[in-house]
């Protein structure tokens, strides 16, 4: 600074300017940084619908979402069957991923003492860390034989009807993927409750607790209601993460092809898997790459959405708590 | 009375067993990982490329997934950080508080987040043909680097909206500009979390094999051009099991675990590297 004091009075304007205008270039860059993130949710959609353009010319989109024949040969490219097969695996995971983590946030959140909290949120900060394909792994080994040689046997046949009964003893099936998904969607929706239930002001729980309510009647009654948007959010942002989740799914549900799914033992094949499965042979087959990137055009614009509507309530109650 | 107190009990019980499936289900992961990857790794797996005939059981290694996934994560961290931080930087210094903008580019980074990288994959292909290219290694930086865009700017976000306004008050009254500032001051005040964000996108870029199936391909050779395709180690050990021999498999279970060690290591480094950079934080 001393330094400066000594130039002539030109040279520090021109020492400022240069600085002004590096500042002024970098908030340039910057934007147009920021607009590319902006745009690049349009570029997606545009493009893959740029690429599924043919398939729409010769068949409707009705056509392609409700029908259930996939001959790709025959060039019938009927999505149907993936689509159910998609909302059956997604439908298992949640039954079994939602009371599991509302039931740990509620844990976390509201009774264990702060050790077992600073214990148990790294843990699952890892659990979201850790790589689809080891997911599918662990599937493979611990999963698979699990369904194969204790739930599959047992269920169906104590239970030989909707949706137990099946005739696939191979372990590898839509429960399978189903259970091996849950785990995967553990981390999202329980860190987002623990953090909703956070927002709920402190002075509600003490005056139930004042009122002579018990601890679990307080998070029933008001901690619960209070964080009933956020959790669907919640639940919302675990559903769209399930619904694209692929090669854990593509390791351990089957993928096999035979309509809609009818038992939770059945194969299934999900949409996300058809995509990755097509790596080889889609540019053999005319319009099949076609058909293949409408698959990812609509998963795209499911997640998105689903996404939109989870963090949209996220954001509603933040500004409300604000 | 009673019937609360039972209730409460219950639903105690019902928690804890939640909580400890939801713990044990990692302890799970890692317990199987391991006990079914330890027997099958040897040190060849790790300093070897695949020979001939290697997915048929025959001599070789996994060095080429290995490297591959290394450079490819490298490389599309590097140009995920170099357009986060310009972005993170807009929104938190040349943007007003609660500027219309940055709320739309920041609920835009959240969607972008939770788009499923099968996408990213189709969206990298349709570039990579768009642009020209082969599958290789340049596509499948691309491509990864976009999947882990959001979540390095939105993890380095979070950081820099944890600096104290005093300090960027401080810097401005000395009179230097805001990119002064920013590059300066804030950057090296934030520095601990945007390694550890940058350190969190990284295992999530060499983690992820559906987004580079179709673009970074797959090749028995280590990685070396731009150009060529790239094997990484997700899809390594996916193709490894997908094969109907058992010490193939095997192999797949040793691939397996060396990824999940370098996972772990990822995250224990970040924790190290976060708490070793604190000391220059003004607190």
């Amino acid at each position: 600074m001393r330094a400066i004091a000594y130039c002539p009075p030109s040279s520090i304007m021109k020492k400022m300017n240069t600085r002004k205008l590096k500042d002024a270039f970098a908030k340039k860059l910057m934007f147009v940084f920021c607009l590319f993130i902006l745009s690049l949710a349009f570029l997606m959609v545009f493009g893959l619908y740029q690429r599924s353009k043919p398939i729409l010319a010769i068949s409707s989109l009705k056509n392609l979402l409700f029908v259930k024949t996939w001959h790709p040969t025959l060039g019938k490219f009927g999505l149907a069957s993936f689509i159910a097969g998609t909302f059956w695996v997604t439908l298992l995971a949640l039954i079994i991923a939602v009371p599991l983590s509302i039931l740990t946030a509620i844990f976390i959140s509201e009774y264990a003492p702060k050790r077992i909290r600073d214990f148990i949120k790294p843990i699952i900060d890892l659990l979201a860390g850790i790589s689809p394909v080891i997911y599918g792994v662990w599937g493979i080994i611990a999963i698979v034989p699990l369904v194969r040689d204790y739930l599959m046997p047992f269920l169906s046949q104590k239970l030989p009807f909707f949706p137990f009964a099946s005739d696939n003893y191979t372990g590898f099936s839509a429960l399978t993927a189903g259970i091996v998904l849950a785990v995967m969607v553990f981390p999202i929706i329980i860190s987002v409750i623990e953090e909703v239930l956070r927002t709920v002001p402190f002075e509600i729980r003490e005056a139930s607790l004042a009122l002579g309510a018990t601890k679990w009647q307080t998070v029933k009654y008001t901690v619960l209601r209070k964080a009933r948007p956020g959790i669907i959010a919640a639940i919302i942002l675990g559903l769209s993460r399930a619904f694209g989740e692929t090669m854990a799914v593509l390791m351990v549900a089957g993928c096999d092809l035979h309509g809609f799914p009818k038992s939770i033992f059945d194969t299934a094949y999900p949409l996300p898997a058809l995509i990755a499965n097509t790596y080889g042979e889609m540019m053999s087959i005319p319009l099949y790459d076609s058909a293949v990137l409408l698959a990812a055009l609509l998963l795209l614009v499911v997640t998105a959405l689903f996404n939109m509507l989870g963090w949209g309530i996220l954001l509603h109650i933040e500004r409300r708590e604000r | 009375m009673n019937k609360r107190k039972i209730e409460e009990n219950i639903f105690k019980v019902l928690m804890v067993f939640s909580t400890f499936i939801v713990v044990g289900s990692l302890m799970f992961i890692f317990v199987t990982i391991f006990l079914k990857g330890l027997p099958a790794l040897n040190l060849n797996m790790l300093i070897k490329t695949p020979q001939g005939g290697y997915y048929l059981g025959k001599e070789g290694g996994i060095l080429n997934a290995i490297l591959g996934s290394i450079v490819l994560g490298i490389g599309a961290t590097i140009l995920a950080f170099m357009i986060s931080l310009p972005v993170v930087f807009y929104l938190n210094l040349y943007l007003k508080k609660n500027a219309k903008f940055a709320f739309l580019v920041r609920f835009f980074l959240d969607v972008l987040w939770g788009i499923p990288s099968i996408v990213y994959g189709a969206f990298g292909f349709m570039v990579m043909l768009f642009l020209g290219l082969q599958a290789s290694l340049l596509a499948g930086i691309i491509t990864v680097s976009l999947l882990i865009l959001p979540i390095m700017s939105r993890s380095i976000d979070e950081v820099l909206k944890m600096v104290p306004f005093e300090l960027k008050e401080t810097s401005f009254a000395l009179g230097s500009t805001r990119l002064e500032t920013a590059l300066n001051v804030i950057f090296r005040q934030a520095l601990p979390g945007i390694l550890t964000a940058t350190l969190i996108a990284f295992g999530r870029g060499i983690s992820d094999a559906a987004s580079v199936l179709f673009t970074a391909g797959f090749t028995d050779y280590l990685p070396y051009s731009l150009f060529k395709p790239v094997a990484t180690l997700p899809l390594a050990i996916f193709f490894q099991l997908g094969t109907p021999f058992p010490e193939v498999q095997e192999r797949g279970y040793a691939s397996a675990l060396v990824l999940t060690v370098i996972i772990l290591s990822i995250s224990v480094l970040s924790r190290i590297l976060s708490k070793r950079f604190t000391k220059h934080i003004i607190k």
